[in-house]
């Protein structure tokens, strides 16, 4: 076994409004940045674990968002494995 | 007499409004703890407003994995009738035990008011005693109360007449073709975003939400708002 960082993205779905993002966006217009066409917001977590190999480790990860971390209704999520 | 389980989860804070709503109501209502797993020969489940488990992560997403809800699922899954309040109705759709999601609100703040709602389904446990079309005030309290499906979802609830509630005047969080509440497709699990429970007596500015906590005391499925009159202000059972 070893221990892996498994840096996880969860992002509202693109079809879905996202408020959180567009008022973010509107505050950027509002400082000046006039070449930001758009923004989104989600969530990064890093989740650290004990697997045999990177594969698994990244099939854990998969099973926790499936599960817990993203809702399958509004979010899609990205999962990328580090070695700790 | 029915017997009425109101869950209390760590973060819970409408519980003792709806206990003391489903009292009132004549119910035999009780507290559940989420870490129960035994809830009590209950004839209704109600998950109280709130902010279970500090709404970390998602609205409810935590909570519906609180031991309770094992037997909150099988309650359901056996037919069994069960409320979802505001963070009750959140839970409810993290759990499956109802289609789509709430999610934040789409200006962002926070809402705590009055709305308008229509009725649009009483062949639930909770809405027997309303007239179909009838028009409510109940208060909003929410952050996260926009509910959205996608199209194929929301055409089933609609064709299927799942949607219980709709927001008339205004849609405060911008919901989904204005939905305020819906139930699954056997109509025994009911999530609502207003709370009800905070509209049950005129000192409370109204009563307008005390017909869902009267509508577990009809005594029989195919009972209709007329075997319930209003006399002197209390609701009789006839």
């Amino acid at each position: 076994m070893s221990a892996f960082k498994v840096e996880i993205r969860v992002m509202p779905r693109a079809s879905l409004l996202d408020p959180q993002g567009q008022a973010v966006q509107h505050a950027l217009h509002a400082l000046g940045f006039r070449d930001v066409g758009g923004v989104r917001a989600g969530k990064h977590l890093v989740v650290e674990l004990q697997a045999a190999n990177r594969e698994e480790a990244a099939a854990r990860a998969r099973a926790m968002c499936d599960r817990l971390l993203a809702n399958p209704v509004t979010e899609d999520y990205h999962v990328a494995v580090e070695t700790a | 007499m029915r017997r009425v389980a109101v869950v209390v989860f760590p973060g819970s804070n409408c519980d003792a409004d709806t206990l003391d709503a489903a009292r009132a109501a004549g119910s035999d209502a009780y507290y559940v703890w989420h870490r129960d797993t035994d809830l009590r020969q209950a004839d209704a489940v109600i998950l109280p407003g709130g902010f279970s488990y500090g709404d970390y992560l998602r609205s409810g997403a935590i909570a519906r994995f609180s031991p309770v809800m094992q037997a909150v699922t099988a309650h359901a899954r056996a037919g069994g009738a069960v409320l979802g309040i505001c963070n009750g109705f959140q839970i409810l759709c993290e759990a499956g035990l109802l289609p789509g999601a709430l999610m934040r609100n789409a200006r962002l703040k926070f809402l705590s008011r009055p709305v308008r709602i229509r009725v649009e389904a009483i062949d639930t446990p909770f809405t027997r005693g309303y007239e179909r079309g009838e028009e409510l005030t109940v208060p909003i309290a929410h952050g996260d109360g926009r509910f959205v499906a996608d199209s194929e979802t929301a055409a089933l609830l609609e064709a299927g007449g799942q949607v219980v509630w709709r927001y008339t005047l205004d849609n405060p969080n911008g919901s989904t073709n204005d939905i305020a509440g819906v139930c699954n497709a056997g109509r025994n699990v009911v999530g609502i975003m207003p709370h009800p429970e905070r509209r049950n007596a005129r000192v409370l500015g109204g009563d307008d939400g005390a017909r869902v906590f009267f509508s577990l005391e009809a005594r029989n499925a195919t009972q209709h708002a007329g075997d319930m009159r209003a006399v002197d202000g209390r609701h009789l059972r006839v």
